[in-house]
């Protein structure tokens, strides 16, 4: 089996993604993913960069452990996260989460499950560039209240 | 006991990327910030009681009760925005 995480510079492409994930796998009847993307403005300012920093290391055990529990709570076959690191510019492809299932039911929530635990546990750090200078993206606690809903504490905003 | 400390994002722009430190022996995660920010004005600034600063022993997410071991890595970040 192909790995299910990779964490990189370069950019992935989505068909080619779901292609490999599913390929040999003849109980697949649903595949969701998710693709993030660098927006060009944030609170009312252009953003112009994004550079995204991790924890080498950590950040990939971090998202396996997510997989793992993913795949204990939702009936799905297989799991692909794809997320970028370093320099990118805005409309750029941030993040994959590809889930494939028998059904679309736990697809649809296993992918967003893996999206809310990422969001929130997984070591990375966005710094937004724009004409008035760069700074650090603060943390949402909407996002941890999105983790909550699937009975995990996040206080990782708050 | 020696424990490597690492710092990433905003933390690391202030404290550089890594330190290390000698700790007694039963030290936790909190005690280890407390001495931290006694090391400096910077330090202080950044991991000062209040400041939402996450952390993490042996690369996964601890609270500030876990228990440090000798040639621990320990990191220090801020709230994660990945995604």
């Amino acid at each position: 089996m192909a790995e299910r995480v990779s964490v990189r510079h370069a950019d992935f492409d989505l068909s080619a993604e779901v292609a490999a994930l599913r390929a040999g796998d003849g109980g697949v009847g649903a595949v969701v993913a998710f693709v993030g993307t660098v927006r060009d403005h944030s609170a009312g300012q252009g953003v112009s960069r994004m550079e995204l920093e991790h924890y080498p290391g950590m950040t990939e055990a971090a998202i396996e452990t997510m997989i793992d529990a993913a795949h204990q709570r939702f009936d799905i076959r297989a799991t692909r996260v794809v997320h970028r690191i370093g320099v990118l510019q805005p409309a750029d492809q941030i993040v994959l989460v590809a889930v494939t299932s028998a059904h679309r039911g736990q697809a649809f929530q296993a992918c967003e499950f893996l999206m809310d635990y990422l969001k929130t546990q997984a070591p990375f750090w966005k710094k937004e560039g724009a004409a008035e200078g760069a700074r650090w993206v603060d943390a949402r606690s909407s996002d941890d209240a999105a983790l909550q809903r699937w009975g995990l504490n996040s206080g990782n905003a708050g | 006991m020696k424990i490597q400390i690492r710092y990433f994002a905003s933390l690391r722009e202030t404290l550089g990327a890594q330190e290390s430190i000698d700790m007694p022996a039963g030290s936790t995660l909190g005690a280890l910030r407390d001495v931290l920010v006694d090391r400096s004005p910077r330090h202080a600034e950044v991991l000062a009681r209040g400041r939402a600063v996450r952390c993490a022993l042996a690369q996964r997410m601890c609270d500030e009760g876990t228990a440090l071991v000798d040639g621990a890595e320990v990191a220090f970040f801020p709230p994660v925005t990945g995604g």
